[in-house]
């Protein structure tokens, strides 16, 4: 007889997309739907939470329907529902949160409670599997941390943004430019036409810790283009993008090659939405292949770098193992964070 | 039939369980809960105290709104994954009828519920029972309580406010309305999860549970904003879409 299959059905609706997947063995994807709302947020050039509410609960139980169907499995072969939790935006994250907690009751099926950034990490299991212990550089719209892993599902903080997640720096100078939310994508693309030609600084470079700022990095662009609209001087747009990125990507890069030293550990996951950057994802390929050992890089693939539901799955198969489940009482933590190392 | 109702439009949760007009349980809590903890683990005591099983309730019945926009989308949410996963009926009855239903069907004024929608408005609404059913004679809106006031001196007759909220206008109510204006006993104006799993017993089912949402009556201030800086723009149009 062959073992069973371990399934976990799970959920996500941190922000502005309602996702919903089937995980086999926590590493295969039988399903990941993914329902974006972007559309709708770009109307008001950033994410609206109670249109994010209100979206999640149109899309989540046909999402949950495409899932099981394209899975092609029945719930009595699932071992599990999942869903994240937090962090997030509350009224978004409460309807993953109740629609799986009222499906793991009618079908009587255990309820793990994910935290979405252990999501983003374990995203990198799809690639391969994760040797601990590891460095994870987790970069989103909402975060910039730096998380050391001692063993499978345990994090801890070493290093985390000041200020702006650098996600968000990317839409902030997006605006400047012109380029419309989400502007990341379009930033990277700009930045690859240009050269870094404004030095613009590299925050908190030198300081002896792991921790980032963007804030200062993002004033300076924004004076940078107002000083030269006042003047009437043109500033070139792709070496602007180029600029900023360069900045950015020699930050997260010599901080996390830093800590990828400093705790000896022979793998690097770099996730989270800003992850998709081909500028970030080409300088960590590079610098690590400088270092005199080597280091494997785990970057997800585009479709799991976003908020997807298929990381949660594959967070959610640790917790299924260690038997961390949440009773009916789950509630959403818009706040959830890892600890920060003492 | 076997129906579990629940409401957690406002403050006030109450779940029921009801077959065949019978009441087998009900659960109403009117403390600062947080909805959306507590309403699994009270559908879950119910269903354990009336030895019943999920698996053997027939139809879902929620309260949809309006009121609170978390605590419709709490109940909604939880109602249509409990539908959908079990291949049950699903019902959604305004949950602002269901406080007008709390009112004796031998009353023969017009019945208006209302909630506060906060800066002196409400949802608000006027039924009147007709051969013991309850008839809509004023459509749930969201209006503003001056404007609620002026409607009802129109009418020439008493009516009876109800709700947990009416206390709140009581006085502008009575200031302006005098002897018009009655109000419902403290004890009718909670909802009842039972008389909600009543009026849901009357009604069809929803036809497709996958598009069932709460009935807000309001859009977000964002996007009235953006309507009218896009006066073309189609006034709904689908923003969800799968990648």
């Amino acid at each position: 007889m062959s073992e069973k299959r371990e399934l976990i059905l799970s959920f996500e609706s941190s922000c502005d997309e309602t996702s919903v997947a089937v995980i086999e063995n926590g590493d295969k994807i039988l399903s990941n739907i993914i329902a974006t709302q972007i559309d709708s947020h770009k109307r008001f050039g950033g994410v609206v939470p109670e249109v994010a509410s209100r979206h999640h609960v149109e899309a989540i139980t046909i999402c949950a329907q495409e899932a099981m169907a394209a899975a092609n499995v029945t719930y009595r072969d699932l071992s599990a529902v999942a869903v994240t939790y937090g962090p997030g935006l509350v009224g978004s994250l409460l309807i993953g949160v109740n629609a799986a907690k009222a499906i793991a009751y009618a079908h009587h099926l255990p309820l793990i409670p994910v935290n979405h950034m252990a999501g983003h990490i374990y995203a990198a299991r799809f690639v391969k599997p994760l040797k601990y212990p590891l460095i994870a550089l987790l970069v989103s719209g909402g975060h910039t941390e730096l998380v050391y892993m001692r063993k499978a599902g345990e994090f801890e903080i070493i290093g985390d943004t000041r200020d702006d997640a650098a996600g968000e720096a990317y839409d902030k100078i997006g605006r400047v430019l012109g380029i419309n939310y989400p502007a990341g994508k379009e930033v990277d693309e700009l930045a690859h036409q240009g050269h870094d030609t404004f030095n613009f600084p590299r925050a908190m470079l030198k300081e002896d810790n792991y921790d980032f700022s963007f804030s200062g990095l993002k004033s300076a662009f924004i004076n940078t283009v107002h000083h030269a609209n006042q003047i009437g001087e043109q500033l070139n747009r792709a070496d602007l993008a180029a600029s900023f990125q360069a900045s950015v990507i020699d930050v997260l890069t010599a901080k996390t090659i830093r800590a990828v030293n400093e705790y000896h550990v022979d793998q690097l996951v770099v996730a989270g939405g800003v992850a998709a950057n081909h500028g970030l994802r080409d300088a960590f390929a590079q610098r690590l292949s400088e270092l005199d050992h080597h280091v494997d890089l785990i970057v997800p693939p585009l479709r799991l770098c976003g908020d997807n539901a298929a990381m949660i799955g594959a967070a959610a198969h640790i917790e299924y193992q260690k038997h961390h489940f949440a009773d009916l009482y789950l509630n959403a933590d818009p706040n959830l964070e890892f600890t920060y190392q003492a | 039939m076997k129906i579990l109702a629940f409401d957690t439009s406002n403050r006030c949760l109450s779940v029921a369980i009801v077959e065949n007009n019978n009441i087998l349980g009900q659960t109403t809590i009117n403390t600062k809960l947080q909805h959306s903890a507590v309403l699994m683990p009270v559908i879950d005591q119910l269903l354990k105290m009336t030895g019943i099983k999920i698996e053997q309730i027939d139809r879902f019945v929620v309260a949809q709104g309006p009121g609170s926009y978390t605590g419709i989308r709490i109940a909604v949410t939880t109602a249509k994954s409990l539908a959908w996963t079990l291949n049950k009926e699903l019902v959604g009855v305004s949950s602002l009828a269901v406080l007008a239903a709390n009112i004796s069907s031998r009353q023969n004024l017009p019945i208006i519920p209302l909630f506060n929608a906060r800066r002196n408005n409400v949802f608000a609404s006027i039924y009147r029972w007709e051969n013991n059913k309850l008839v809509n004679i004023m459509a749930d809106t969201h209006i503003s309580i001056d404007d609620l006031i002026a409607q009802v001196a129109t009418m020439n007759t008493p009516v009876i406010f109800v709700g947990d909220d009416v206390k709140l206008f009581v006085e502008q109510l009575q200031n302006k309305l005098g002897t018009q204006a009655l109000f419902a006993d403290q004890k009718f104006n909670l909802p009842n999860a039972s008389v909600l799993a009543d009026l849901g017993a009357q009604m069809s089912p929803v036809a497709n549970i996958y598009q069932f949402v709460p009935t807000y009556l309001r859009r977000t201030e964002a996007e009235n904003n953006w309507l009218q800086a896009h006066p073309d723009a189609p006034r709904s149009a689908s923003y969800v879409k799968e990648v």
